[in-house]
Order: C-alpha cells, then structure tokens, then sequence
C-alpha cells in the first residue's frame, strides 16, 4: 500500500474517531503536545488502525509511537510485511 | 434500553444468577460464565429465557488470562461485543490470618481481583469502540469493614473498589462507567455455608433485620447498568440493609 493513502486514511481517522481539526493535522505533528490527544486518545487510534487495516500493533511499539508521521511507518511497515 | 450484551461472570449461581436473571428480564442478551457447574449455568440460562431475554452460557477459569481471552473471543462471535460487565465471580477459602495456607490467599486474589482485571481488559476495547460500557463489579462489606477469618476476600474486595475508582478516571469521558456494589448478608450458598448461628446473630447487627436476597443486589446492578445512572462513576453502592454503618 502507498504511504500516501496511509497518510490520508489516518488524517481520516483522526477527525472521525478523535474529533482533530483537519487544518491542525501535519505529519509532524505531536499527538499530545500539538493535537492534544490524551494517552488514551492515542491508544483509541491505534485500534481504529488495526481495525482499518488488519494489522496487530504490538503495545511495546505503541508506546514508542509520539507523531503521526511514526504512526503511519509502523502502520506502513506492518501492512507492507 | 436497546438489548445489550451482558456477561456475568459466576452467572450459574447465587447473586450471578439473580443479576442474570434481571438483565433477562430487562430484554437484554445474557452471557453467563461459569467455572465448573455447567448445569446450574443452564438453569440460569433457562431463568434469563424465562424473562425474555436470551442467553448463552460459557464455561472458564476467570482467573486465567487464556481463559479469559478465548472467553471473550467466543462472545465476540456468537454475541457480539461485551458492553456491561458484571465481575461477579467468587470464592471464600475462609482462615484466620495465623492459619491461612499461601494457597487459600492466592486462589481467593486470583479468582475475586485478577480476574476483574482480566475481564474488564478484555471488556475494555469493544466499549471504548463504541463509545459507551458498563463495568460493574460486586464487591463486600467485608472489603470496606473487614471480618476475621477473611483477609484474602477481604483485600481482594477492597482491591477491586480501588481498581474500579482508578479505571473510572481512565474511561469517564469515554462514556464507560465503572463502579462496585457492595453486598452485606446475602442469602446464598456461600452464606449459608456458614451456618444458622453465624447467620442469626448477623441479622441482630442488620438495620433492616433480616438478610438480603440476591434479587435485591440485582435491582441494584441493574440501576447502575441503566441510563439513570449514567453520571454515577467510581462508586461504591453498599447494598447491607443497613449492616456497616
């Protein structure tokens, strides 16, 4: 899968699932310094991911998970395995 | 209310059957989880029919992680989604502190407190989707005000009033409650095991004079399970007739 349309679906979800501006989403962005996602906002995400795209992400890489843009490699990387 | 999934676990007996049987009557989909008598699950099951509820029963170690997973796979897919949880499954290996076998506290602490943890774990993933739950546990007076021969069942009890208060900070906004219903005297096998005089000198201690029936810890499961009780979380609702005041 491309990165792009991984990088599109996870914008999707933030708005959807956890109620994020869409102008304030960047790849850079911090989730709880900049979109202000709390810890378990994060964990909501990560499941709304495994959801869309079949995957398992483990919790020790979830933890390690802070930007969207590492969001998107684990999504990438697991997908793409 | 829309009928929901609920799982109560130790459903095939005693106060388990009484809160089975009153979210069968509430028109809900009832899963009764059971450790070793799968017959008096049935009866339960059947009491939930009765009611106009449905049910299913499933049989599994709550104090196993394994267990406890395959559990709630089984659920997922014959069910759908847990979204009340009612911890109700428990023992007593009654000993005076002096006496009391390593084995005895473990059982108790892995059967009355991992287990709540292990479940609303399990729980906690299909509610936090759908953006509502319900955890209720049943806690004891013996966990608020102690009783000799009793410190395993005791701590476990009071543990799980900790854990309840502590998960209720985590998922509040997430529109999950968890709370504990704290039941005194209750007329059941586990009661009755202690015998007549232990009993009738317990009611002379009881405001309301007599001990309660596990219907009337139900209602009260029930209420905090409903919309009424939708801003109630953290809690504990001692249900004693009037027992530790």
């Amino acid at each position: 899968m491309e990165r792009s349309a991984i990088e599109s679906k996870m914008v999707d979800l933030l708005v959807e699932e956890l109620g994020i501006e869409r102008d304030k989403i960047t790849m850079a962005a911090k989730f709880e310094e900049d979109l202000e996602v709390d810890s378990l906002g994060v964990v909501e995400l990560l499941m709304a991911l495994e959801d869309n795209f079949d995957v398992n992400i483990p919790d020790e890489e979830a933890e390690a998970i802070t930007t969207v843009s590492e969001a998107v490699d684990i999504v990438e990387a697991k997908v793409n395995a | 209310m829309e009928p929901k999934v609920v799982l109560v676990t130790g459903g095939s007996r005693g106060i388990g059957r009484a809160i089975a049987s009153h979210f069968g009557s509430l028109g809900h989909r009832v899963v009764i989880n059971y450790a070793s008598n799968a017959a008096a699950a049935e009866e339960s099951a059947a009491a939930v029919r009765a009611g106009g509820g449905e049910a299913m029963t499933i049989g599994a170690d709550v104090g196993d992680a394994a267990a406890v997973d395959a559990m709630f796979s089984e659920i997922a897919e014959k069910m759908g989604p847990v979204e009340i949880l009612v911890n109700n499954a428990g023992i007593t290996r009654d000993d005076l502190m002096l006496r009391m076998k390593v084995e005895q506290w473990d059982e108790v602490i892995a059967t009355n407190l991992r287990s709540v943890y292990l479940c609303s774990k399990a729980a906690l993933r299909g509610m936090l989707r759908a953006k509502w739950g319900r955890i209720i546990s049943v806690g004891s007076v013996s966990g608020i005000a102690g009783n000799p021969g009793q410190a395993n069942y005791a701590a476990a009890k009071a543990g799980i009033i900790g854990f309840s208060k502590s998960l209720a900070k985590e998922v509040g906004s997430r529109g999950i409650t968890v709370n504990v219903v704290a039941p005194g005297f209750i007329e059941t096998d586990m009661t009755a095991a202690l015998g007549e005089d232990v009993t009738s000198s317990a009611a002379g201690n009881i405001a309301v004079g007599r001990l309660g029936q596990p219907d009337e810890i139900a209602s009260a499961v029930g209420y905090l399970a409903s919309e009424n009780a939708s801003y109630i979380t953290g809690q504990t609702l001692v249900v004693d007739g009037g027992l530790a005041l």
